[in-house]
């Protein structure tokens, strides 16, 4: 039974487990609420989540751990001598779950019964030719060891589904017989169920905790493989950046840091002092009407995808720059230029900036103005001496977080600065930064195994520790202001 | 403790500070304050009493114009200061928020350094000639907030760090530290124990030595203890204003009556 059904039975199962928790309940109080621990819906959420909430568990196990089982049950098939210098077991083992899929299509078409497809043997049969026939192309004759382990993995992953199928409605109708025969008037359905639910909230967060770390073991585990080809001073601290596939890349991460924080520098030029002009104006001195209107408007930009920013840097920023300040002033001949890239970025940061500072400034008390307004001090000397200070560290933060979206920003870079690794002070050469050779080292047909490569998975665990630093930073100062008034 | 004790009264040969006449509040179409008439006497404690929404407050926020920080707020009618229309166009109202200073019911220190709260009023009025100076007035300010001696060797830790008595008193520095002639206080002691209330209360007899202080509050025995004249507001109106013994003791209108022996408000 495919995985739909038993989740259909299972929830089936626990619409049942529901109404008859909820009648039994009611029953055993006869009929009068009063006489219940909980209100009756509790009695039938409680019957409902026992019957659903283990199964579905218990499916998401088995569906993560079956596969990996058979696959090496199976594997066993494989001799090792078989696996040429160039493949690798992973590939030989493709290759069986597809000659697999191709005997299950065969049956299903039935151009084979379910006996031949388990016996036949390529001693008898040109089983590529056959399989051929009902549209499964393969691309080399199966090998006999191949054709042994498919028809095993046949087997083995239809004793798995019979097994799941009968464990899962198991468990389903074992939860909801327990849940069921416990209730009655007394029994406390109402904190068992929001212990229930805690658990589910509890198992979010993990999920979303669990993901972060399993993000950072994956780049943990390919740049420790990078670092075992190529010498991390050499990563760290060379100079040069060119990459190719005769196996004497220079791979120095500097050039594409310095582009990185240059890009991001004039990002932030652009984007922190309009933004907080804008926040000013937005919060201090706006009618609450123009403030409706103008905030949403400003927030809007955030909502622009930034390859649609990178379009904007590629046609009209780069040319305009090169053809009235790069080539008049002689510095450049480009279109694409860290200027390009960095305008364009700062453009798309300006709402980070201007929307957290705008509500940060907000959050500074009235009090405080009214304080330093009956002192006899005006508008303008208010903001600048009393609020801008108190919202500081918040500003800071905003900034920071503003500084940690644009060094992971790739696409503005891309049609912007360009993909040239190079060490300039001049705004006007193309440059180019850590995310964007990320994904030109990994797209493409590459050796998955060379440093040039992995080399990606360091460059990302790199910015990753850079961009986390800054966020915890941000986050430190966002805290401590927050201590501040109460 | 006698809380309706009556301090001495010598405020018959006192000149009039503030005259109203015939103000009017409105905040949008609501009709907050309604035919106030009022001579405020200089170096006198003035207090204002009267249930909550009366009007007080708002009263009080006209005689330094914080009411046109408010959009929906319009003043009609007369306020002078020793003669001077306040609502006048040529005043301005930051210079005139100077020359009447305000503390306010939260304390509400600058996150700034103690001496940087007090500093910031001169500073930006051009008090100081120098550093020299600076620190004198910042002295002089925190020894008529009657904290001096509790800060002077903590100046530069922030102002927020003091208990709520402290910080309250600290705003009361750093408004008397631009010299002002009338300092208004809205429930200066509301946010604050009976420890604190009474150093403040004890200050605030202190300050009439040199200004003329207009305080709001809830508590009439507050009113009692620091005040020479006491205003009774109600609904709007100013029902009663005279000496405060007179008020509390012998109140000519019957609504004050009631309010003084706590059957409205």
């Amino acid at each position: 039974m495919s995985v739909f059904f038993l989740l259909i039975i299972v929830l089936g199962f626990g619409a049942l487990g529901f109404v008859l928790g909820r009648s039994r309940a009611l029953a055993s109080a006869d009929g009068n609420i009063r006489n219940l621990h909980s209100l009756p819906n509790y009695y039938g959420f409680n019957v409902a989540l026992s019957t659903i909430i283990p199964a579905l568990g218990l499916l998401a196990i088995l569906s993560l751990v079956l596969p990996i089982l058979i696959d090496n049950r199976v594997s066993t098939f494989i001799p090792a001598d078989s696996i040429s210098e160039d493949t690798t077991r992973s590939l030989v083992m493709s290759d069986v779950r597809r000659v697999a899929d191709g005997l299950d299509t065969a049956v299903a078409a039935g151009a084979m019964t379910e006996d031949e497809a388990q016996t036949v043997s390529t001693e008898t049969t040109d089983v590529r030719e056959r399989l051929g026939a009902v549209g499964v192309a393969l691309g080399s004759n199966v090998e006999p060891f191949v054709l042994r382990a498919a028809q095993s993995y046949r087997a083995q992953a239809a004793a798995a589904q019979l097994w799941t199928t009968f464990l899962i409605i198991g468990v389903a109708i074992g939860g909801f017989a327990i849940s069921f025969l416990r209730t009655n008037r007394e029994f406390r359905a109402r904190n068992v169920v929001e212990n229930g639910v805690l658990v589910l909230l509890m198992a979010a967060a993990s999920i979303a905790i669990l993901t972060t770390l399993g993000i950072v073991f994956s780049m943990v585990f390919e740049t420790r493989n990078f670092f075992q080809d190529y010498h991390w001073t050499d990563f760290f601290f060379g100079t040069t950046w060119s990459p190719n596939f005769r196996g004497d890349s220079d791979l120095g991460i500097i050039p594409l840091l310095w582009g990185t924080l240059y890009i991001s520098f004039i990002a932030l030029l652009v984007a922190v002092p309009i933004g907080l002009f804008a926040a000013i104006y937005l919060s201090e001195y706006a009618t609450h009407k123009f403030r409706s209107f103008a905030k949403p408007a400003i927030e809007i930009l955030a909502g622009i995808p930034t390859i649609v920013y990178g379009l904007f840097a590629l046609i009209t920023v780069g040319p305009f720059l090169r053809d009235y300040f790069a080539q008049p002033s002689g510095l450049g001949e480009s279109a694409s230029s860290v200027m390009t890239a960095g305008l364009v970025m700062g453009i798309m940061l300006i709402p980070f900036v201007s929307s957290l500072s705008d509500d940060i400034i907000n959050a500074v008390p009235q009090s405080m103005r009214d304080g330093s307004l009956g002192i006899g001090a005006t508008h303008s000397e208010t903001i600048r001496q009393v609020v801008l200070p108190a919202a500081l560290p918040g500003i800071v933060g905003a900034v920071l977080l503003a500084a940690s979206r644009a060094i992971g920003e790739t696409m503005i870079v891309v049609l912007g600065a360009g993909a040239a690794a190079r060490l300039d002070l001049n705004p006007f050469e193309a440059m180019t930064t850590v995310t964007v050779k990320i994904v030109s080292q990994l797209t493409g047909d590459t050796d998955f195994a060379s440093p040039e490569t992995l080399v990606a998975f360091a460059l990302g665990l790199t910015l990753f520790v850079i961009t986390l630093g800054l966020n915890v930073f941000a986050l430190y100062i966002v805290r401590k202001y927050r201590e501040q008034y109460e | 403790m006698d809380d309706l004790r009556i301090v001495e009264r010598d405020v018959d040969a006192k000149e009039t500070k503030i005259s109203a006449k015939n103000v009017q509040v409105y905040y949008g179409d609501n009709h907050a304050i309604k035919d106030v008439n009022v001579e405020i006497a200089d170096k006198t404690v003035t207090a204002f009493i009267g249930p909550s929404g009366c009007g007080k407050s708002t009263f009080l926020r006209c005689i330094n114009r914080m009411n046109d920080t408010i959009d929906v707020c319009r003043v009609e009618g007369d306020i002078a200061i020793d003669g001077e229309d306040i609502y006048d166009r040529k005043v301005d109202p930051v210079q005139l928020r100077a020359k009447v200073g305000m503390v306010f019911q939260k304390p509400n220190p600058f996150p700034k350094s103690i001496y940087d709260n007090i500093a910031y009023g001169p500073r930006i009025h051009g008090l100081a000639k120098n550093k020299a100076d600076l620190d004198n007035i910042v002295e002089q300010s925190l020894r008529r907030g009657a904290i001096w001696d509790e800060v002077k060797d903590r100046l530069h830790e922030p102002g927020t760090g003091l208990s709520g008595g402290q910080q309250q008193r600290l705003c009361i520095a750093r408004a008397v530290a631009t010299e002002p002639e009338v300092l208004l206080m809205d429930e200066p002691c509301s946010a604050l124990d009976p420890i604190a209330t009474a150093q403040v209360e004890e200050l605030i007899d202190e300050l009439r030595q040199n200004y003329s202080v207009v305080i709001v509050t809830h508590s009439m025995q507050q009113a009692a203890r620091v005040s020479q004249k006491t205003a009774f507001f109600h609904l709007g109106y100013l029902v009663e204003y005279g000496e405060t013994g007179t008020i509390f003791t012998n109140p000519e209108d019957p609504r004050t009556e009631s309010y003084i022996t706590g059957r409205i408000g």
